[in-house]
């Protein structure tokens, strides 16, 4: 073990942490839209919403997520009509792509909990709902969202988790997180172990703050008696 | 459009379907290491004794709660040394290096395994405390009651949890592509960089990847059908 070494990288493999907070937290608000969207399109029961929000899911959950960031960052940069397009200014940069690929895959994996969640909500509530008089609005927002937000919640925690490692990814196109610094300093010192334990424990401490983050919100919202 | 995936020296169609088995057994070999760390760390989980539960502890907890690439880096880059230094202990003293594929077993079966324990512990909780009881009550212990009345229930029971598992590891196998091993992920890169046809080689492999998944699926739909002959199905309940 070369203590001094330790203590020198984990300096400088702080300084990714803005950036993976970053790109987690950008990618992790814009996902739950999109994941949002596609779990209301997976329960609309309209066969022109359910297939293509079917399909969606199906595709970025069978393939790796390193694929979908190459595909993103090189495979849509072959066309001259999108290096020609107004979205060639997001697109050339490896932040963007990095942060629309974990919006997609987030999106995806998240409308499955999502999905979950908004069926676990008991048919009584509903009609309960109707009963008093509410309209459809007022009972997903009144009603199916609070039960939703509650009973998604601790596997939305596991996703959250599984985006910080995701992250990681993104140092394979240029992008000096906290892996891409640690890569850096393995490749010049030849140090594995010593880096791999502090890059390893700076995303343990980040993962376990989650974890106490959701099971603080869980404590908070109560808990929700089926039926 | 075509002409880049013909086969033999001309095009890039037999390199990939190459690169598709090398990932199918990559996956393959890491999965099975995976499930022998997991029956391992699962019987370590489920022990009395404190320093084997803590031991699989802290390793579940650092697999799922590190990103796979780091860990991959650790043994791409210290795995050789590590085996050198054991083979140093035993007397042995030249060079070893180990190769991409032996690497990337050892690091994927390494993430496989952590979940893997998470299936085996949930099936091996699930069987009824009962059938321990009974099997003793006939006199069985050790392989007579583990190997022959409690693992073909627990395999049962893990099985539809080691098809996800199987899911996940076939996934992490795209990553060792950056330590050199050509599968799928590496040989559409290779391909297109040297055709200026990343679009084309990725959703290639993007269908390749979906290929594997659903003939999986299948295969696992059977072996679960197979092995729940005799048990009412959940629809039944």
């Amino acid at each position: 073990m070369r203590f001094e070494l330790m203590y020198d990288s984990f300096f400088k493999i702080i300084e990714g942490i803005p950036l993976t907070l970053q790109v987690v937290s950008i990618s992790t608000v814009l996902g739950l839209a999109l994941a949002i969207i596609v779990a209301l399109m997976r329960i609309s029961g309209r066969k022109s919403m359910t297939i293509p929000a079917y399909y969606f899911v199906y595709l970025i959950r069978g393939t790796p997520l390193l694929l979908q960031l190459y595909f993103v960052y090189y495979g849509l940069g072959q066309f001259s009509l999108i290096r020609e397009s107004i979205f060639w200014p997001i697109l050339k940069e490896p932040y963007w792509c990095g942060i629309i690929t974990l919006t997609i895959s987030t999106g995806a994996y998240s409308s499955e909990i999502i999905r979950g969640g908004i069926l676990s909500v008991s048919k009584n509530f509903i009609e309960a709902s109707g009963a008093l008089g509410l309209n459809k609005i007022k009972t997903f927002l009144l009603i199916t969202l609070p039960i939703t937000v509650r009973q998604a919640l601790p596997a939305y925690g596991n996703e959250l988790i599984l985006m910080v490692k995701a992250s990681s990814l993104i140092s394979i196109i240029t992008l000096m997180e906290i892996t891409g610094i640690a890569r850096t300093i393995i490749s010049k010192t030849y140090a594995p172990v010593e880096i791999f334990l502090v890059a390893g424990s700076i995303y343990l401490i980040i993962n376990f703050i989650i974890v106490l983050a959701v099971g603080l919100a869980e404590r908070k919202l109560g808990t929700v008696k089926a039926n | 459009m075509f002409e880049v995936f013909a086969f033999g020296s001309s095009g890039w169609g037999d390199e990939m379907l190459m690169g598709a088995l090398m990932t199918v057994l990559v996956s393959a070999s890491s999965l099975l290491l995976g499930i022998l760390i997991g029956i391992l760390f699962a019987a370590c989980k489920l022990s009395n004794i404190f320093i084997l539960k803590i031991t699989a502890n802290t390793y579940t907890t650092i697999i799922r709660g590190i990103p796979e690439l780091l860990v991959i880096y650790l043994l791409f880059f210290g795995g050789s040394g590590a085996v050198m230094y054991i083979a140093k202990i035993f007397g042995y003293d030249g060079y070893i290096e180990l190769n991409a594929f032996t690497i990337g077993t050892i690091a994927v079966g390494a993430i496989s395994g952590a979940y893997s324990t998470e299936v085996i512990r949930g099936a091996v909780n699930s069987v009824h405390k009962g059938q321990f009881e009974a099997g003793k009550t006939l006199g069985l212990n050790g392989y007579g009651l583990y190997g022959r009345v409690i693992f073909p229930q627990v395999a049962r029971i893990a099985l539809p949890g080691i098809g996800n598992v199987w899911q996940i590891t076939l996934k992490d196998t795209a990553l060792i592509s950056v330590t050199g091993l050509v599968e799928i992920m590496r040989q559409s890169r290779i391909a297109a960089g040297s055709t200026h046809e990343p679009f084309i080689f990725y959703t290639a492999a993007i269908i390749l990847y979906l290929v594997i998944t659903r003939l999986s699926n299948i295969l696992f739909d059977k072996a679960e059908n197979t092995y729940s002959k005799g048990f009412v199905s959940k629809g039944a309940l």
